[in-house]
């Protein structure tokens, strides 16, 4: 799978990022052996992918659970319910930043903007959206993984394990062929172009259409 | 009130709109076949005449940018060229790249394909944030359905042009958004930017030339190419041409993405999410990200775009219209977002390395309560150490939300010394935890 990862570029370091995506899927976080690996198939010293594995904040580099639980604590989220969110969910878990439950199952961390400041505040849980969260529904949701159950994004396809996920970040696809149609854009994303619609708004017509 | 302009947007709401078939239904893939009968030099001019520019934040000329590749046979010309998709979308506020990519990703590809044919560029790559994998998986679809239909290979619809394109999903790094961090990420380092001479467009990807351009930037290449120079500067302003995706969010009724030209105003932007809160007034906002220094209510009518945004002493930026309230406190604010910019500094410079470090020591202590006379000084003393003085954009980026918040709310920074610890936060504590 290496190999197949270097075809895909010009040079080969060019796949390590996608090959550390790689060793997290198989390894569950980026082992010493995961290292090691990426530097002989590369032609790379172990300190050198080392410096670049510590860089990246999606590189584990101890036992991570199944569920990466993230809460977006940047300004906005944050003023909106984020900071209560995090505080909530640590005290119910027991754990702080970067930190996994006594069971393995959960880690949970305080995320830096993830692009949704429109469904502030936000949660992910392997990087899919739940958004527009309050302590309330964020409890439900750590209790609900807690338990077992695989609760559904509100945009994003059914949750897969942070290893599944890996999978896909080093370029394997998602192996479920309906995981790309679920979840359908959210209010925030179609509020403009549906008021646009009512308003019965458009941008200029191309010339010689017509207006 | 002002006109809305769905042009990127437009498809998001159709069903099943990541679909190729969706896609050709609603006019994609015509711009393609045009644009292939085209000279690439003729590309480059159209482009140039629409005068786009860079929808990534700093709003570089596109068309001139295409046009400092190298072309010929001899020298930097003779490497291959490459194009690079900046979907690093990562800058605090901003939320436009990843809905567009959910949404209608074969938009970003046909641009891809156009704008690689216009540079003579056979390898494309889109630097996909890590972090979003429902983008990763319907880009992974949407190019499978393109190789398929005969977009991308070789002899593309007969053309004789080939192109390849492999998406790159980083691994949780704000600094990769620049560009010449991005490159480094993608040739398998630790993102950090270069030293500038040489550009990227002659000493890019692989010390070849490159064009990187946001995903905005390029989604909006096909329509132009169907629509042409004279329709694209039909909206907007004349330095500031095209409809632009503003995102809204805050204290405002309807947050969302709303597709306008450039040169509407948040007056009209607020009016058209509906308004502020019940209760909420307008305290201060960003134009374009967190990079952008505030701006307040006395502000509310400048034009929002690459000008108007300079003359009220911020930047456009990516149009990410951050709105807060009167109850949030601005001290924590500045902290908040200077906290982002410690974290995600790269380490490589000292006066970004070390200055965010101390100022978000110093702005803990005050919004804490134990702040001294001194702070604002020490604050403005040291973002004066970082700006112009930092390796890259990121340093400057850091002192946006401290110089702003203490250009317009000295006095609440005062209250926050004098009256040890913050008058609105209401005993909250802070949970920042870097």
């Amino acid at each position: 799978m290496a190999r197949e990862i270097i075809a895909r570029y010009p040079q080969p370091r060019s796949a390590l990022l996608p090959m550390l995506h790689l060793v997290q899927s198989e390894e569950g976080y980026v082992t010493p052996a995961g290292v090691a690996l990426c530097a002989e198939e590369l032609g790379l010293t172990k300190a050198e992918v080392g410096a670049v594995v510590t860089f990246y904040t999606m590189y584990k580099r101890r036992p991570a659970g199944d569920w990466l639980v993230s809460v977006c604590t940047n300004t906005m989220c944050g003023v909106l319910g984020g900071e209560a969110i995090f505080e909530a969910l640590s005290q119910h878990l027991g754990v702080g930043h970067d930190e996994t439950t006594a069971d393995g199952s959960i880690t949970l961390e305080h995320a830096e903007c993830l692009a949704a400041c429109d469904y502030a505040p936000v949660v992910t849980v392997n990087y899919e959206f739940f958004d527009q969260r309050t302590p309330t529904s964020a409890l439900a949701l750590v209790e609900s993984l807690a338990d077992g159950d695989r609760p559904r994004p509100t945009r994003g396809a059914p949750l897969c394990t942070l290893r599944q996920i890996s999978r896909l970040l080093a370029g394997f696809g998602d192996p479920r062929p309906d995981a790309v149609a679920h979840g359908p854009s959210g209010e925030p994303t179609l509020v403009g172009v549906r008021l646009a619609a009512e308003r019965a708004e458009s941008a200029p017509a191309y010339p010689g259409e017509g207006a | 009130m002002a006109r809305m302009t769905p042009v990127l947007t437009k498809r998001w709401a159709e069903p099943d709109s990541w679909t190729l078939a969706t896609y050709r239904r609603t006019e994609g893939y015509q711009a393609l076949r045009k644009a292939l009968r085209m000279e690439p030099d003729a590309l480059i001019s159209l482009v140039k005449d629409s005068g786009l520019r860079g929808r990534g934040g700093a709003g570089f000329p596109t068309g001139m940018k295409w046009g400092f590749i190298p072309q010929g046979t001899e020298g930097q010309a003779a490497k291959p060229h490459y194009l690079v998709v900046n979907a690093d979308e990562a800058e605090p506020g901003t939320c436009k790249d990843a809905p567009l990519m959910m949404a209608d990703p074969h938009s970003l590809l046909e641009g891809i394909i156009i704008s690689s044919y216009a540079v003579r560029c056979h390898h494309a790559f889109i630097y996909l944030r890590g972090e979003l994998v429902h983008a990763r998986r319907r880009l992974d679809a949407a190019v499978a359905e393109a190789y398929e239909a005969g977009y991308f290979g070789t002899d593309i619809l007969g053309s004789g042009f080939d192109l390849e394109v492999t998406i790159h999903s980083g691994a949780g790094a704000y600094i990769c958004g620049e560009e010449t961090a991005l490159l480094d990420s993608l040739e398998g380092y630790r993102g950090q930017p270069r030293l500038r001479p040489p550009f990227p467009a002659t000493h890019g990807l692989y010390a070849a030339p490159t064009v990187v351009n946001n995903v905005e930037t390029i989604a909006l290449v096909p329509f132009i190419v169907l629509g042409g120079a004279e329709w694209f500067r039909s909206m907007g302003t004349p330095k500031s041409p095209g409809p632009k995706i503003f995102s809204l969010s805050g204290h405002i009724v309807n947050p969302g993405q709303y597709e306008v030209p450039l040169g509407t105003t948040l007056r009209e932007m607020i009016d058209l999410a509906g308004g502020m809160w019940d209760g909420s007034e307008l305290k201060f906002w960003t134009p374009g990200g967190s990079s952008t220094p505030f701006l307040t209510a006395e502000h509310l009518d400048a034009l929002i775009d690459f000008e108007g945004m300079v003359e009220a002493g911020s930047l456009l930026g990516t149009a990410a219209l951050m709105i807060f309230d009167q109850n949030t406190c601005i001290v924590r604010a500045a902290l908040r977002f200077t906290e982002f910019y410690a974290h995600e500094s790269c380490g490589k410079c000292t006066p970004c390395r070390e200055g965010t470090y101390w100022m978000v020591q110093i702005l803990q202590r005050l919004e804490n309560g134990t702040g001294t006379a001194e702070d604002i000084e020490t604050l403005l003393d040291t973002c004066d150490n970082i700006f112009g003085r930092a390796f890259c954009a990121l340093g400057d980026g850091a002192t946006s939300p401290i110089v702003s918040s203490i250009q317009y709310f000295r006095e609440e920074y005062v209250q926050h010394w004098e009256g040890r610890g913050c008058p609105l936060s209401h005993g909250q504590r802070l949970v920042g935890v870097h």
